[in-house]
């Protein structure tokens, strides 16, 4: 017969806490290793061609590009940690590029206000989007395409073609040509992430993701929490449609529907979990900026831009397939 | 013995229901249904599986509202629009199917709702983990990690987390649906200790369970439920009697008995060298015709070697083979096709092993279409019978066959898994905690075909939390420690008290 165990039947070993939030991360570590590699392969491609190292000029355009997509990633990953997905956010860009390049005149207080109508314009597509998900019990993908076509064709509507112009003091408090000041917008939309996880509204929000009905036992309202979060994710498509519209001083209205996509690559790229209630909107940030490094990366290998979507939507594949491939090994094969 | 029932009515219940019925679709889960617990007194919930206990339990807890009739509380009808305004009003449940939330931690799920917050409002989550750590040991829990997740401990740490979450908001009624179901005797005692604490400070109690011995131990009173509607409450009642009046017939003795071993049977299924942690080793042969229990406390590898066998994932190290012939089983379907049929229920069947939303018939017949297929096309006129012939058999209780699985009671969900590897008919068959929340007739069914298969020729690997049943049912007994075989009991001195004494022996 085997010897006795040595061990008591009880009492395992924990694990340390630092195994524990690496474990619980992997996905946020990931994506940041991914960024801090493709920064590499463009600051190397870089040097070889331009016999110097990225400066500040690159870094700014680089943060003032990926401004509205990290923006669109982070309402995405609300929507998606509540186990659904929104293709709308290239519908309510366009919308509010719109609206902006035709509102957006005169003073600093009528451009405000003007933003702010515009956010809340973004607030009320998202609403409708949630209402309909929410009480409708429809699949977000149906909803969310559904809605997609109406607010490109209202965009359409509101813009028929690229024009407006966005006064030169808008675009340069939100898109400073000179230095990378918009870090600072994304530093408070980490800060406000981190918040938002620390919040009533996070829990629940994280809850319904990881099991609605088990949530709903638990007392969490899951229907309201759904349709605050599409409202959340409108809004700050918005506030990316504005972004847009100030970095390309005008209007156009169908400048959004890439982020659709880009928006859900960055998702996936940062380490959001599809099937919701994991994730972080830090590691979505990291996305958008990986989904604009590959860009960078691609423009110097001289590839066709024409190419673009494709490389994106491969990366899309390769991220998804990776993400299964980490989350397996992570959890042991359980 | 005093056997009188009590009505209902006499005592001054602080929570019940009058006359409530509930019907989902054509099922009629209570009809007119009446109940009344009382402060200081755990109230003992049995009956068989669909019974209607869990529909209960959902209509006090506020998480299902009556079609007709109302809850009471204080001798009062109340309208609870969900388990929140349950526990508004003093109300805390445990509910059959667990709700923790499996990629959060321990402690987020423990204290959901009531995290430590900063000044702000925000959760402040260090002081999280600690007071989870403090709040888990108060309750003499210390040997989960507050700060992994849900979905990394063990189902029954899982079911003392969800025990602790109702617990430590302090309710004054305390509802339990089978809150047993996945602990092993250790975990029960401790469980039971805290109901008795909180039923002496006056705390309603109901608790639900098919397992009688707990039901002695603990309840007060004991409410029969069959068919939706109560039978009667009793303060003391004989398990023959309480077992006649659930199932409304008489079912004799628990397990029946059992034919030796043939001399000479060969080897169906041998394990050289098998290793679970990849340290340590143990090896065992399973004869045709016997049933070889796999005891020990919950959390010794069980589970794994179980998978391990069916390669889901694959033991970490081990030969295998079957009639004689080494076999290679790297995933399940290696173990299907080898030719050999080891069948395994697993261990959560709410997330493993059905498919939830598709009939009854489909998830019976899974493991078999092949055999039922022509050209590829399953020959639906068979599928049908075989099913029909199953859920008769065993007693599944579903209006027809085409009934999504997810819609029946929970016992009989366990029905159609058991169900569907019998229809399969394998020589082998691995069975994980079968018994596991079925009501006692289907428990005495499911132990006579397990006896019966025996003496068929098949081979039977069995696992239970109940050591009783391993003592009854089986012709020997390894006792699992650490990852590696403690113990081998063999008939004469094979008794519950011995394997609970192998489990928990100190090393040597
Ligand atoms: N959501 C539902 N949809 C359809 N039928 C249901 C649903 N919930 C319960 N039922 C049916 O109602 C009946 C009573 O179920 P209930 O879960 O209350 O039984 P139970 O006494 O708790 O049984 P068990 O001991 O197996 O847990 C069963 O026939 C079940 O199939
Ligand atoms: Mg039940």
């Amino acid at each position: 017969m085997p010897p006795e165990a040595a061990e008591p039947p009880r009492g395992r070993t924990r694990r340390p806490v630092l195994a524990h939030v690496v474990g619980q991360n992997i996905g946020l570590i990931l994506a940041v290793a991914i960024l801090s590699a493709s920064i590499v392969i463009f600051a190397a491609m870089f040097v070889v061609q331009q016999d110097r190292l990225p400066g500040s000029f690159e870094i700014t355009s680089t943060v003032n590009n990926t401004m509205p997509l990290a923006l669109a990633a982070i309402g995405q990953t609300i929507v998606v940690l509540t186990r659904g997905i929104d293709l709308s956010v290239g519908g309510v860009i366009d919308l509010t590029n719109a609206l902006a390049a035709i509102f957006l005149t005169g003073g600093v207080w009528h451009m405000a206000v003007v933003s702010v109508l515009i956010v809340l314009a973004g607030g009320v597509a998202g609403l409708i989007n949630g209402l309909i998900v929410g009480f409708g019990r429809l699949q977000p993908i149906v909803v969310t395409l559904a809605t997609l076509s109406i607010l490109q064709g209202l965009a359409i509507r509101v813009l028929p073609t690229p024009g407006g112009s966005i006064p030169a003091g808008y675009t340069a408090f939100l898109v400073n040509t000179n230095a990378p000041t918009a870090l600072c917008f994304l530093a408070l939309a980490a800060l406000g992430w981190m918040g938002f996880r620390r919040s009533r509204l996070g829990v629940d929000v994280f809850a319904i993701g990881n099991d609605e009905q088990a949530a709903i036992a638990l007392g969490v309202k899951a229907l309201r929490t759904k349709i605050i979060a599409y409202t959340i994710g409108g809004m700050l498509y918005a506030v990316a449609g504005l972004f847009l519209a100030a970095s390309a001083t005008g209007g156009d209205a169908t400048t959004g529907d890439d982020y659709t996509l880009t928006s859900i690559v960055a998702v996936v790229l940062g380490g959001v979990n599809l099937f919701g209630g994991r994730g972080s909107a830090v590691g979505a940030i990291c996305g958008a900026f990986i989904t604009t490094m590959i860009v960078n990366i691609l423009f110097f290998a001289h590839i066709n831009p024409l190419y673009q979507s494709f490389y994106e939507g491969l990366f899309l594949v390769i991220a998804v397939v990776f993400g299964a491939l980490i989350g397996r090994l992570v959890r042991g094969g359980r | 013995m005093s056997e009188a029932p009590v009505a209902p009515a006499e005592a001054a219940g602080v929570v019940g229901v009058r006359v409530v019925s509930k019907a989902f679709g054509g099922v009629h889960a209570l009809r007119g249904a009446s109940f009344a617990a009382c402060a200081g007194e755990v109230h003992g919930l049995v009956g068989e599986n669909g019974a209607g206990k869990s529909t209960l339990i959902k209509l006090l807890g506020g998480r299902l509202p009556p079609d007709t009739g109302s809850v009471m509380l204080d001798e009062r009808a109340v309208r609870l629009s969900g388990t929140a305004d349950a526990a508004r009003h003093g109300i805390g449940t445990v509910f059959q199917e667990l709700t923790l939330l499996p990629w959060m931690s321990v402690a987020e799920n423990l204290l959901i709702g009531r995290e430590p917050r900063s000044a702000i409002g925000l959760i402040r989550r260090g002081a999280l983990a600690r007071e989870a750590e403090a709040v888990l040991a108060g309750l003499g829990i210390h040997h989960i990690d507050p700060r992994a997740l849900a979905a990394e401990v063990s189902l029954a740490e899982r079911q003392i987390i969800e025990i602790a979450r109702v617990i430590i908001r302090r309710p004054r009624i305390l509802l339990l649906d089978e809150p047993t179901s996945s602990l092993a005797e250790r975990e029960v005692e401790w469980l039971f200790a805290r109901i008795r604490e909180l039923r002496d400070q006056g705390t309603s109690i109901v608790f639900t369970s098919h397992r009688w011995n707990e039901i002695t131990a603990i309840a007060d009173r004991i409410t029969i439920f069959r068919n939706g509607q109560e039978v009667g409450t009793f303060t003391t009642i004989d398990e023959a009697k309480a077992i006649t009046l659930m199932t409304g017939r008489r079912v004799d003795a628990l397990y029946p008995s059992l034919p030796p071993v043939p001399d000479g049977a060969p080897a169906a299924l041998a394990l050289a060298h098998g290793s679970l942690d990849g340290r340590t080793e143990f090896a065992f042969s399973l004869a045709a015709g016997e049933i070889l229990g796999i005891g020990g406390l919950a959390g010794q590898g069980h589970r794994e070697l179980f998978l391990g066998l069916f390669g889901a994932p694959a033991l970490r190290r081990g030969r295998i083979s079957v009639g004689g012939k080494p076999v290679r089983i790297a995933n399940p379907a290696d173990a299907i096709r080898a030719g050999f049929g080891i069948a395994l229920v697993p261990e959560d069947r709410k997330t493993e092993g059905l498919l939830l939303s598709l009939p009854v018939r489909d998830n019976l017949s899974l493991p078999l279409l092949r055999r039922i297929s022509r050209l590829g096309v399953i020959r639906g006129g068979a599928e049908m019978r075989m099913s029909r012939e199953m859920i008769s058999g065993l007693g599944i209780r579903t209006p027809t066959p085409m009934q999504p699985v997810g819609a029946l009671s929970g016992g009989n969900q366990q029905k159609v898994l058991v169900g569907r590897w019998l229809l399969a008919e394998s020589r082998i068959l691995l069975l994980y905690d079968v018994t596991r929340g079925v009501d006692v007739a289907t428990k005495h069914e499911i132990c006579e075909l397990m006896v019966r298969l025996a003496g068929e020729g098949k081979a039977i690997l069995f696992y239970s939390s109940d050591t009783e049943e391993l003592a009854h049912l089986c012709h020997r007994v390894l006792v699992l420690r650490g990852g590696r075989i403690a113990a081998e009991l063999n008939r004469p001195e094979l008794t519950a008290e011995s394997i609970v004494a192998a489990a928990m022996r100190d090393a040597a």
